[in-house]
């Protein structure tokens, strides 16, 4: 079974956020990548379909220098391949990175029974990627997966919605985007990470289309310190409690 | 809301920072009697989020320098009181031959400092201890039982509330310090961000971002954050029935600089191998701002990717086996510093100002007590020179210099360092004015102090032939790596015609003003008040008695003294003597060091080459020993002072630096009719010296022992008070417990059939191989190792208990596993060579 999935890294942030000064970035200076959970899983559930159908997982990703290290990462999890879009940003207007990610994986010719992605990305959630993927492609697609199996040919997937529970088939090949949740992601282990080191990376340029949607700007959320605050003990402590509850709207 | 914490407006002192250390000290200078101790630290508690926070928290006490063991076993002493301290044992592990002499030079180090117990293991009896290694891949261990884990942050936490139970302490967290202000070169009040607290004291104890705070207030606190990479796996199956943090042995693969132990169910894998990964103070996030903490910055795993294999080959069954995941990994700070060593003390540059920086886990209780006993009574009980803050010269305070020595230096955390090692970054700072004409005639340079010092010349080789087996050759590689056997023929033949020395890196100081006299008078032991041309040798004190320092004094004037010193205690000699000019105004001190340079011209030809230069009269009679004065050599005015620290006749001349190669070359021109020859500082520093048993400050002489002990005092104590007066007159009549001996090695020859020759440090043992310790608990071991080309003897010095400090007692050595037997040649002070100075005083 041939599986692709797609990844995009994205800044490990603490409890406040320091935006570049013009004020249109995540100021990463200080900041180590990471990936969505959403997308930790996906890879997760590739690589366990791979244990049990075989086959290979191959991993997709745009972005600048520095994202080999979070193909390394999922290639001690199990993935095998990957192809890097090598773009200025990992910050590219979701129509022109589906396209981009269409062409590379129409380029690398590998017939994909399934590709996965996260249904999101944790830092611009625009949820487009996967859906405008799939159209590209020509595939059905089923977004927001927190279950999958596959048998003959056909994905089962599920979806919580609200309080209930839907349940589809997808005919493969299929573009499935899914949820954290929909398996508990294993560590890379150290002879995973020995193994990554000699995985292949192809480097492929990107080719961007203009954006049709502009980024005006962003804010920071304020700023809360990790440090406890210690409101007093007994009764007390009742009416410095209330004023707490109220100014984060517990309390009205 | 509750009402905002509010600093309050003074205090007895202000400690900065929460981690280990800055607890430790609040809860010392409580125990010492302190009160109105406030501690600030800009994370919460208890763990802040600075280094103490991820530390590896176990601790090896085997360390080769004297006051880093020391402070670490009286950190284990205090962890165990605290019962936050789990014995676990721990193994270093050795893949090489060279790793395996190493081994065995910490079995040395272990005796010569007290660390009991240990043992060398081979690789079955390290298996037996350790299952889950291959033993295929190692040559052997170096056992130490008493090897343990800590709760770090459980101590600081308990001696943080110890301090504020015996009401002595508020601590601020979430606290952030703005601005630190100075009057008149003292700390005034320390600017935080919840009101300003005035107060005298200010205890830096801010791990890696010292730097920034200690720059508030102008001082430098020269270290570096800098990363050390951790990565914990887990479950591990052989694990799995474990009940406590630690239950096997801490493994450290020492040539792969790497260390595994059991955490829990998992396993942590240290690196110290990686490339130096340095940071700057400003650049570690917020607490705030941290994924993790502040200190835990994101893992790079390209850099632990030959680290990943080694552990692989040492703990294949656990670290191969893929169903084991990485749980946890980062790039932990830490802090290093340009020698290695923490940063503690007064600063030089600010009054009041203290810093306790660049401690691992293993030394902070141990930093804390002896910080608080500095600050409380003026010297701590563990003698602290290697660590003194006031060591820095003012380029190794520089960014550039931390950044050059501690990329070097990172990769020694668990490397092989022969004592006489040097540093390769950042040389050539300090360059003497005979510079060229040492490097033509092939001087091999070593540093002092950044200086580039002539430790032999090359061009002198045809004397090793000359000389033949009296230059006591070495064909031990590790015995002969950083000496050359040159040395010994430069001494050779020095004590037959004449050598000149470079001895420009002295430190000087010239104390002056009406009040001269009473600085000088209460800093040396020996009378000061003496004529005018008195040049005075005299050790000086801390109040317990112990060293400070011991140095030259030259009276110059009536209101002037020149103050003469080694060049590597010399700033902190310069801070002590500071400390001690009245606040009046009515003596300065002067530093020198950089505009003098001193040329030191000995042996029975040191006269006749002088006096071939001069009109001044350099008889005996004209110029007596111990006297200085000024003579003119050509065109040069030159301060010349006879005294001698190698054992012959001659003199020092002191003249401005840019006279310097004009003086050397009216010496060099001059002495070649009297065999005069270039002679480097091997002879100056080791075998001139130890053939007259002359002691040097920080070998045989530091704050632990006294001038009796030392076999330094004089027949009469001065009316005058002094530091450490009190102490020494109580010392003067007492029993010493332990006495400066100098002894020689009667068969080098090792087992192998080679002959062997010990560089320092090694311990002394009875004829049954058991340590010797004095009544006061030290044990003993060599000060200063080298050879006695005259004497045709390998000396070794050490302090001995009374009851072997007898001449003719024959005793043990350990030597890299080997034992050699010694003998007592001298109890107290009086030469081998030439004992009755009669080469000099003639």
């Amino acid at each position: 079974m041939e599986i692709c999935v797609c990844i995009k890294r994205y800044p490990s942030l603490g409890s406040a956020i320091v935006l570049t000064e013009d004020g249109m970035a995540i100021d990463t200076d200080k900041l180590g990548f990471t990936l969505s959970p959403h997308e930790e899983c996906a890879v997760e559930a590739a690589v366990q379909l791979k244990e049990e159908h075989g086959g290979t997982v191959t991993l997709v990703t745009l972005g600048p220098e520095g994202v080999e290290e979070q193909i390394r990462e999922q290639f001690a999890i199990g993935a095998d391949r990957a192809i890097w879009i090598h773009s200025d940003s990992t910050d590219v207007d979701p129509q022109a990175a589906a396209a981009a990610i269409a062409d590379a994986i129409e380029a690398d010719g590998t017939p994909f029974d399934l590709i996965l992605l996260g249904s999101e990305s944790a830092d611009n959630a625009n949820a487009q990627t996967g859906v405008r993927l799939a159209h590209r492609l020509g595939r059905p697609v089923a977004t927001a997966v927190k279950g999958m199996a596959i048998a003959d040919g056909t994905a089962t997937v599920e979806r919580a919605v609200g309080t209930m529970r839907e349940v589809y088939t997808v005919p493969l090949p299929a573009v499935v985007t899914v949820k954290d949740g929909l398996n508990i992601p294993r560590y890379p282990s150290v002879p995973g990470r020995i193994k990554a080191r000699k995985k292949p990376i192809e480097e492929v340029p990107a080719n961007l289309a203009d954006p049709r949607i502009e980024l005006m700007g962003l804010t920071a959320p304020i700023r809360e310190s990790k440090g406890a605050q210690d409101l007093g003990a007994g009764d007390e402590a009742a009416d410095a409690l209330v004023d707490v509850m109220k100014q984060i709207g517990v309390l009205s | 809301m509750a009402e905002e914490l509010k600093a309050p407006t003074s205090a007895k002192c202000v400690v900065i920072g929460a981690g280990i250390v800055g607890n430790s000290i609040v809860y010392h200078l409580a125990r010492l009697g302190w009160s109105d101790i406030v501690q600030v630290d800009k994370g919460p508690l208890p763990n802040p989020g600075g280094s103490t926070g991820h530390a590896s928290n176990f601790i090896f006490p085997t360390d080769h320098s004297k006051e880093i063991t020391q402070l670490t076993l009286e950190s284990m002493r205090q962890y165990r009181e605290m019962g936050v301290f789990t014995e676990c044992g721990g193994i270093e592990v050795a893949r090489t031959e060279e790793r395996m002499q190493e081994l065995h030079r910490r079995m040395q180090s272990a005796k010569s400092f007290e660390i009991e117990d240990t043992a060398m293991l081979t690789p079955a009896e390290v298996k037996e201890k350790v299952p889950y290694i291959d033993e295929e891949v190692i040559l052997g261990g170096f056992w130490t039982p008493s090897v343990g884990v800590v709760d770090s942050l459980r101590a600081g936490t308990i001696m943080r509330e110890r301090a504020q139970e015996m009401g002595a302490l508020s601590s601020l967290p979430n606290t952030e310090v703005l601005d630190i202000e100075v009057t008149d070169g003292k700390v005034a009040a320390v600017v935080t961000d919840r009101g300003t607290i005035e107060t005298d004291c200010v205890i830096v104890a801010c791990g890696c971002w010292s730097p920034r705070i200690a720059a508030m207030a102008g001082a430098a606190i020269p270290l570096t954050p800098a990363v050390h990479q951790m990565k914990d796996i887990g479950p591990v199956p052989f694990f799995a029935d474990a009940k406590g943090d630690i239950e096997w042995p801490i493994i450290r693969d020492m040539d792969t600089f790497m260390y595994e132990r059991q955490h829990g169910t998992g396993l942590e894998i240290g690196s110290y191998a990686h490339r130096a990964i340095l940071y700057e103070a400003d650049e570690i996030p917020s607490n705030e701002q941290a994924a993790l903490s502040p200190t835990e910055m994101p893992f790079t795993q390209e850099d632990f990717d030959l680290q990943d294999e080694h552990a692989m080959e040492l703990m294949p069954d656990i670290v191969g086996d893929e169903s084991i995941g990485e749980k946890y990994a980062c790039n932990g700070l830490l802090s290093l510093t340009p020698d290695g060593a923490p940063i503690l003390g007064e600063t030089p540059e600010v009054k009041g100002l203290w810093s306790a920086a660049a401690v691992w886990i293993k030394e902070g209780p141990g930093v804390g007590k002896a910080m608080a006993e500095w600050i409380v009574e003026g010297e701590p009980e563990i003698d602290l020179h290697g660590a003194d803050i006031a060591r820095f010269y003012e380029h190794q305070k520089t960014r550039e210099h931390v950044v050059a020595r501690t990329s070097e230096g990172f990769i020694k955390t668990y490397g092989i360092i022969h004592p006489g090692e040097q540093w390769t970054a950042n040389r050539n700072v300090r360059l003497s004015p005979y510079y060229d004409q040492q490097k033509a005639l092939g001087a091999v340079f070593y540093e002092a102090a950044g200086w580039e010092r002539a430790f032999w010349y090359e061009v002198n080789a045809p004397l090793v032939e000359k000389f033949g087996d009296a230059v006591m050759p070495r064909t031990a590689e590790w015995d002969s790596r950083w000496w050359s056997p040159i040395i010994n023929a430069e001494h050779l033949q020095m004590r037959e015609t004449a050598g000149m020395i470079d001895l420009t890196p002295f430190a000087i100081f010239d104390i002056t003003g009406p009040s001269a006299l009473d600085v000088v008078q209460r800093t040396a032991v020996r009378q000061m008040d003496v004529a005018i041309g008195k040049v005075i040798y005299t050790p000086v004190l801390t109040p317990r008695g112990g060293f400070k320092s011991d140095l030259t004094i030259m009276r110059l004037g009536k209101n002037h003294f020149r103050v003469v010193t080694g060049g590597a205690h010399g700033m902190a000699d310069r801070k002590w003597f500071a400390d001690q000019l009245p606040a009046d105004g009515t003596a300065q001190l002067q530093d020198l060091t950089s505009s003098m340079t001193t040329l030191g011209v000995w042996g029975p030809n040191a006269r006749a080459i002088i006096q071939s230069l001069t009109n001044a009269d350099m008889s005996h009679e004209g110029h007596p020993f111990g006297t200085c004065r000024v003579i003119e050599i050509g065109s040069l005015r030159v301060l010349a002072s006879r005294i001698s620290y190698v054992g012959d006749l001659g003199w020092e001349l002191y003249l401005p630096i840019e006279q310097g190669a004009k003086l050397w070359e009216m010496v060099w021109e001059a002495g070649q009719a009297h065999g005069l020859i270039a002679v480097g500082v091997g002879v100056y520093g080791t075998t001139g010296r130890l053939e007259k048993g002359y002691r040097a400050y920080g070998a045989e002489l530091d704050s632990e022992y006294n001038v009796i002990e030392a076999g330094m005092a004089l027949k009469k104590v001065k009316e005058a008070e002094f530091i450490g007066k009190e102490a020494y007159l109580k010392h003067r009549e007492e029993d010493p417990v332990a006495l400066m001996c100098t002894l020689s090695v009667s068969d080098h020859t090792s087992s192998s059939g080679e002959k062997r020759y010990m560089l320092g440090m090694e311990p002394i043992l009875t004829l049954d191989g058991a340590p010797v310790t004095d009544k006061n608990g030290r044990r003993s071991f060599v000060t200063s190792a080298g050879s006695a080309p005259s004497l045709g003897k390998h000396l070794l010095m050490a302090y001995l208990p009374p009851e072997h400090a007898v001449e003719g007692k024959d005793l043990l050595v350990e030597y890299l596993g080997e034992r050699y037997p010694v003998v007592v040649d001298r109890v107290g002070a009086t030469p081998l060579f030439d004992p009755n100075n009669e080469r000099i005083v003639s």
